[in-house]
Formats: structure tokens, C-alpha cells, sequence
């Protein structure tokens, strides 16, 4: 499991806290969802919930993170990396910038951890698999788009194998075709039994893996609660947010005199049938 | 998937093959040869040592290497401004210069000058070339993989990688900056002057924007595992052979030969 505790979180030189007071559990093969308006405070907890912030970005962090029932206050990053891996938005930056392949780009963490030759490969020949990325495999990182820059980047994540993730706006760089992937990895990864933290503006992909979400707003949960609810909740498009196709659709079924439900009992139907 | 076929299965990565049997040298190999043929350029002095190092030292291995093209392109780039330089710093203003073969209003183009700036040429491009060679023919990051198998460690190699990789990154950095503020309306052809203010502009972002990256990039790093304490695990390392070795070493006592040479005074 992957808690945070009442944290609260103030870069070095802010006047206010980035975060205030808040409390996320994720239990193993859950999948919970962050999000909000810029500036809300999604990537500041996923900094705290890595463990990044304060080790790698300077401030001070009030509450607790544990990992696996360990508050791991004081223990080194490289301790953790191998429990708890992040992924950024901007793919660019996350690549190491030194490796000629995709491959050795993807294996630069395992490797970095001093496993055994055949577990980086192995690891790395998976990842690349989950994210059907193997024809990038010998490809120079430096000449691939940014939706492949970010595949790699995720694939990089995975070939970590942490029991939990972190993903901040994985898909803020992929198309549609991208973004189903990345969906379809964080699921096969959740029954695998990896929770997942998933910082993301994009409701339907949100709807459609997080089982919980939290909407934040000035550094402090809005609202939080099952997916489907907060996710139609008319609170979200206060916020600026854009609740998923399926909602919208509903909702426009509703005015234009549909019977919603009559179709609901249908789709059910069908579904048992 | 397609990762190498067969061998990415059974085997996993072996690492990328070259194109070309030079390519495929060991790349400290290919350091040791630049190297030697730079510092050797220098010792050797005159015009025909540093020439013929040139030929046999730079560009056969770039025919073999079907190199000579870029190489000669890259050199001349490189090599350019500091050439001209030189050229005209020495044919003009050569201390000591009588014979003179040309007089342009105050300034005289002298023999002595037109000699020594020849030398001078004849070393630049025998440095160039070899730099250009390497350059060429290896990836940074193989050096790296090949330096780390000899003990140095992991942090060192990537901190070294890393810089030679910074300056592309850069010029990326700048070019989609001048794209953005070109679109903006900045005017950055035209006249001298008119370049040299366009750049003004650029620079803080292109600054500003290396700054974040490295914290970022940090971050990420950190995230990897970089930061652990011992060695990492390799996945693969550039290929040395027995007569590899060998050439090495003489191409280091080939070097220590030219610098006893030199310091005995056998070559002036």
C-alpha cells in the first residue's frame, strides 16, 4: 500500500503551500485518479508520493509517506525507486540523454539498479512489449516524436517493476491510438497488482481505468470519491474540468428527451445476455 | 516483437553493429588513433609530417569508414574561422618577414609568413580531422559503455556523455526558440547587425530553458536509480580484440618515439 497522511508540502522560498492536508491510500491493483486545474497541486503529490520531493526538489514536507506500511522519511532515493517509480509529462527530460538505442534507453533503470544481464533484458523486452514499442527498439531516442519520446519514457517505468506508480499527465504528448495503450498497460499492470496514481486532464481515460478520483483545487481535495461519481459531478466543470464522452452523452440524451434509462436497461440486458 | 529478432529473444541486446569494420573498432581505439595523429601533427612540425598524417591517418580511414564526405564538410566547419585566421594573422604580420609577395597599402604578405602559416594549416587540419574522424565513426555513448567496463565509474561516464550530448541539446533548445519567436515577428536574417540582435531574444530562453531541463532531468535520473550506491550493470560493451590491444600500444610508443625524437632534436 502507498500512503500519504495528511501531507503538506511548501517549495523552499514559497510563501504558501503548494499542497495542504491531504490523505490518498492506494491499495494494491488500485488505480486512483488526481486531477484539477493547473496549479491545483497534482504534480506536487505525485513528487511527495515518489518520494522526489523533498530528496530531489527543495521544501519542506509536513505528514507522512509510507510505502508498503514504512514511513520511509530519511531513507535515500535509490532505496525506493524500485517500490515506488514516477513518470513525468514532459518525455524529453525524462530520458536519460546519453543512450544511441530505445533499448538501452528503456534498460537504463534496471541497469542503474545492478540486476543480473538476463533480468534487464528481460525486463526491458517486456516493457517494450506492454507498450508495443518493440519496433523502436534500435531506433535513436533523439529522432522519435514525443508521443514515442513518452511510450519509452513509460516503458522505462515499467522495466523498474515497482509494486507502486506514479504517473504525472502520461498522456498529455500521445493521440487517441497512444493514449489506449498506455489505458491498456495501467490496467494489465493494476491486475498485476501494481496501484497506480495517475495525475491526468483527460476524464475519459480517467473514467475508464481509475476506480477512485480525487479533484483537487488550490492544493486541497475539492472533492473526492468513486470515479463515475466525481466524474460526472457538475462541481468538476466548475473547476474548468471536462467530464468524459459518456457523461456529456448522457447528459445531451437527457435533454433532447431520450429515455436514458430505457437504453441503460438495454446496454444491461445486452450485457448479461 | 522486433527487437533485433532472434537475438533480442534468446540473447537479449548486443548492442547496435556498425557499418563498417572501422566503425566497429573498439572505440578507445579509435581514441588512442586520434589522439596520436593530433598530438603527433603537432611534434612533428613542418608541412610534409603533419600532411601525411593527414592522408594515411585521417583520410583513408575515413574512405574505408565512407566517411569523407561529412568529414571533410565537418572539418572545414570546425576548422574554418581558426584557418583563416591563421592564414592571414601569419602571411601579413609574420615577425621578421623580408621576402615580400604581395603589398597591400601598409601591410606586406611576406614568404615567411606565407611558409609558417602553411605549417600552422597543415597541423589544424591534421587535428581537426582526426577529432572529426572520431567524431564520426563513434557514438559518444559507446565510449562511455567501453571507459565504465575499465573501472571508471558510472557517474563519471554519464556526467562526461552527458555534456558532449548537451550542446545538440541546446541547439535544438535555441532552434525551436528562434521558430517561436521568428513566428512572433522577430526579424533574424538580414544584415549582421540585425542577426546579432535577433539573438539577444534567444539566449535567456535557450539559458533559462537548459536550467529546467537539468532539474527535470535530475528528477528523472533520481527516479532511475542513478543515484545508487555501486557499479551498474552493463548491458553490453564495444568489442576489444588481442590485436586491438596491440595496436594501441604502438601507436603510443609510435608517439613517445616522435616525442623523443623531437626532444633529442632528430626532428625540428
Amino acid at each position: 500500500m502507498l500512503e500519504l497522511e495528511s501531507v503538506t508540502y511548501r517549495y523552499a522560498g514559497a510563501t504558501e503551500p503548494a499542497v495542504h492536508d491531504v490523505t490518498i491510500r492506494l491499495a494494491a491493483s488500485e488505480v486512483v485518479g488526481l486531477c484539477g486545474p493547473s496549479e491545483s497541486g497534482k504534480t506536487t503529490l505525485c513528487l511527495i508520493a515518489s518520494g522526489l520531493a523533498p530528496r530531489a526538489i527543495r521544501g519542506t514536507l509536513a505528514g507522512r509517506l509510507l510505502v508498503d506500511g514504512a514511513d520511509v522519511a530519511g531513507r535515500p532515493m535509490h532505496e525506493l525507486v524500485s517500490r515506488a517509480g514516477i513518470c513525468f509529462q514532459d518525455p524529453t527530460t525524462q530520458l536519460s540523454g546519453v543512450n544511441a538505442t530505445v533499448y538501452e534507453e528503456v534498460a537504463f533503470g534496471p541497469m542503474n539498479l545492478g540486476l543480473p544481464r538476463s533480468d534487464v533484458v528481460a525486463r526491458t523486452e517486456q516493457a517494450l512489449e506492454t507498450l508495443r514499442i518493440g519496433d523502436l527498439a534500435m531506433r535513436d531516442p533523439s529522432r522519435l516524436s514525443g508521443g514515442q519520446l513518452q511510450l519509452v519514457a513509460i516503458a522505462g517505468l515499467l522495466a523498474m517493476r515497482a509494486a507502486h506508480l506514479i504517473l504525472d499527465e502520461p498522456t498529455a504528448e500521445l493521440d487517441p491510438a497512444g493514449t489506449r495503450l498506455v489505458g491498456d498497460a495501467i490496467e494489465e499492470l493494476a491486475a498485476a497488482g501494481t496501484s497506480i496514481l495517475i495525475a491526468e486532464q483527460r476524464t475519459d481515460l480517467l473514467a475508464r481505468i481509475c476506480q477512485r478520483v480525487l479533484i483537487l483545487r488550490g492544493g486541497r481535495v475539492a472533492f473526492e470519491g468513486p470515479a463515475d461519481e466525481v466524474l460526472a459531478d457538475p462541481r468538476l466543470e466548475e473547476l474548468g474540468g471536462a467530464p468524459p464522452s459518456a457523461v456529456r452523452l448522457r447528459r445531451e440524451a437527457i435533454a433532447a428527451g431520450i429515455d436514458v434509462g430505457a437504453v441503460d436497461r438495454a446496454i444491461a440486458a445486452g450485457a448479461t445476455a | 516483437m522486433a527487437v533485433g529478432a532472434e537475438n533480442s529473444a534468446r540473447l537479449g541486446f548486443q548492442g547496435p553493429a556498425g557499418q563498417t569494420w572501422y566503425q566497429r573498432l573498439n572505440p578507445l581505439t579509435k581514441l588512442v588513433f586520434a589522439t596520436v595523429t593530433a598530438v603527433g601533427a603537432v611534434l612533428l612540425g613542418g608541412v610534409v609530417g603533419p600532411l601525411l598524417l593527414v592522408l594515411l591517418a585521417v583520410i583513408l580511414p575515413a574512405v574505408v569508414a565512407h566517411v569523407l564526405g561529412r568529414l571533410v564538410r565537418t572539418s572545414l566547419l570546425v576548422s574554418l574561422p581558426i584557418g583563416l585566421s591563421a592564414l592571414i594573422v601569419n602571411v601579413f604580420f609574420f615577425p621578421g618577414g623580408r621576402d615580400v609577395l604581395l603589398q597591400v597599402g601598409p601591410i606586406a604578405a611576406t614568404r615567411e609568413g606565407l611558409e609558417f602559416a602553411t605549417q600552422i594549416l597543415a597541423r589544424i587540419a591534421a587535428i581537426s580531422g582526426a577529432i572529426t574522424l572520431f567524431y564520426l565513426t563513434t557514438r559518444p555513448s559507446d565510449l562511455v559503455l567501453d571507459l565504465e567496463r575499465r573501472g571508471i565509474s558510472g557517474r563519471a561516464a554519464f556526467v562526461a556523455n552527458a555534456s558532449v550530448q548537451t550542446v545538440p541539446r541546446m541547439v535544438e533548445l535555441a532552434a525551436g526558440n528562434v521558430a517561436a519567436q521568428r513566428a512572433r515577428g522577430l526579424d533574424t536574417e538580414g544584415g549582421l547587425l540585425a542577426r546579432v540582435g535577433g539573438v539577444v531574444p534567444i539566449v535567456g530562453p535557450v539559458i533559462l530553458g537548459s536550467i529546467a531541463d537539468v532539474e527535470e532531468r535530475t528528477m528523472s535520473l533520481e527516479a532511475r536509480g542513478f543515484t545508487r550506491p555501486g557499479r551498474r550493470t552493463l548491458l553490453w560493451a564495444p568489442a576489444d580484440s588481442a590485436p586491438e590491444r596491440v595496436a594501441r600500444w604502438l601507436l603510443i610508443l609510435a608517439l613517445l618515439a616522435i616525442v623523443a625524437a623531437r626532444a633529442t632534436g632528430v626532428i625540428g
